[in-house]
């Protein structure tokens, strides 16, 4: 039996992103539950969010974002080989969003794949595209991080209803002669299944924030640290930190702990709240368009969420 | 290696500035967190981490909310 062989790396050709044209204050929210401008702000983070109408579905959303990330890729579409749609919140049980994803995008029969690891789904469908072309499953992959979590929240409950929101992001992965895409570091805990979730169809999105909170301001720096070590990178050479979107006050924990002095840290929850799988893609995707990081630079990625699961890896930005 | 109240309440106050600006002087032993300094319960989570860091005692979450005042916490670091 033969195997294949890929490219000797990876590394991100382009990002995407895409967030629905519907901005959601905090005043707004305020207007409908017990709930205030200052205490959001200190609590979360949060200024504005997004949200999806009931005509734009999540599949909407990632196919903006795909298709954005591409047009920058200056691939042509037929040179996808493989979809994965990294989301915690697709409507229909079956089939995945990744194939309908591929057919609106003109991609013509791609494999395709949802990851559904909420969210630190970006990161760990990063890994796999990295993987497969690397292995020569692949040669260019389309990695889409999308959640619609408006339809999963109980309007009524303050603790989710100011926190999470809707968007997608993108990144085009192709292959390189060198790594632009670092090892990635996951693992999980699955003890702590409960403390997000959505129990079933009928159920709304459920968080023991409190077990969150500890959980991430104390497991995920060593993990940061790791991915760090394993790429050898040094946190001072990082020119970005971009970790999952969750808490204005869990990313500036991270980032102290991490010391990456010289590191632009993402803080896109302020206005697009917290997208879940699209979070990551969603705030480098606006940083790069922002001038704020240059191209070439070292991000480390740290997704983490429910599961719980955690995944991140150093990639070069294109 | 016992620290003194006065020593536990210097290293409180220096986290309890780090993590919510408040000047580590107007951290007293008689205040509350909740009613005096308006710290809420995910900045206490990130307090006890961070005593359980500086001062080797764990606080797990069930005995957070049972501390109420910074009293309260220097005499669960003691003993």
């Amino acid at each position: 039996m033969k195997t294949s062989q890929g490219a000797p790396g990876a590394k991100i050709l382009a990002f995407g992103h895409y967030q629905p044209s519907n901005v959601v204050t905090n005043d707004d929210l305020s207007a409908t539950m017990e709930t205030n401008d200052a205490w959001i702000q200190s609590r979360v983070g949060i200024k504005e969010r997004r949200i999806a109408p009931d005509n734009e579905s999540e599949i909407d959303l990632a196919v903006q974002a795909g298709g954005k990330a591409l047009a920058a890729s200056g691939l042509a579409v037929s040179d996808i080989d493989l979809v994965i749609v990294a989301t915690c919140t697709l409507e229909t049980q079956i089939p995945n969003a990744a194939g309908r994803v591929a057919t609106r995008l003109g991609i013509d029969a791609p494999g395709a794949f949802d990851v559904n690891t909420a969210c630190s789904g970006f990161c760990y469908a990063l890994a796999v595209a990295n993987d497969a072309i690397r292995a020569g499953s692949a040669t260019h992959v389309l990695v889409v991080g999308t959640e619609k979590l408006s339809q999963w929240i109980d309007w009524t409950d303050r603790a989710t209803a100011v926190i999470f929101a809707d968007g997608a992001g993108a990144a085009v992965v192709g292959p390189s002669d060198t790594p632009g895409i670092g090892p990635v570091v996951w693992g999980s805990a699955g003890d702590k299944f409960d403390a997000i979730i959505i129990k079933d169809r009928d159920s709304f999105l459920h968080q023991e924030g409190q077990t969150v909170f500890r959980w991430a301001t104390t497991e995920l720096h060593p993990i940061a640290k790791e991915i760090c070590e394993r790429s050898g990178v040094a946190p001072a050479d990082l020119a970005a930190f971009v970790p999952h979107q969750a808490n204005l006050r869990i990313i500036e924990s991270i980032a102290r702990k991490l010391g990456a002095d010289n590191a632009v840290v993402a803080k896109d929850i302020v206005l697009a709240g917290n997208t879940s799988a699209a979070s990551i893609p969603l705030a480098l995707s606006r940083m790069i368009e922002r001038g704020e990081v240059q191209a070439g630079g070292l991000a480390l990625l740290l997704g983490f969420g429910a599961g719980l699961t955690y995944a991140g890896q150093i990639i070069e930005i294109p | 290696m016992a620290l003194t109240e006065q020593e536990i309440l210097a290293g409180i106050g220096k986290i309890i500035n780090e993590i919510t600006g408040i000047p580590a002087n107007e951290v007293t032993p008689e205040k509350s967190f909740v009613d005096d300094l308006d710290i809420d319960s995910l900045s206490m989570v990130e307090i006890a981490v961070a005593a359980q860091d500086e001062f080797g005692v764990e606080i797990p979450d069930d005995q957070l909310k049972h501390l109420k005042t910074v009293k309260d916490v220097i005499n669960f670091i003691q003993n």
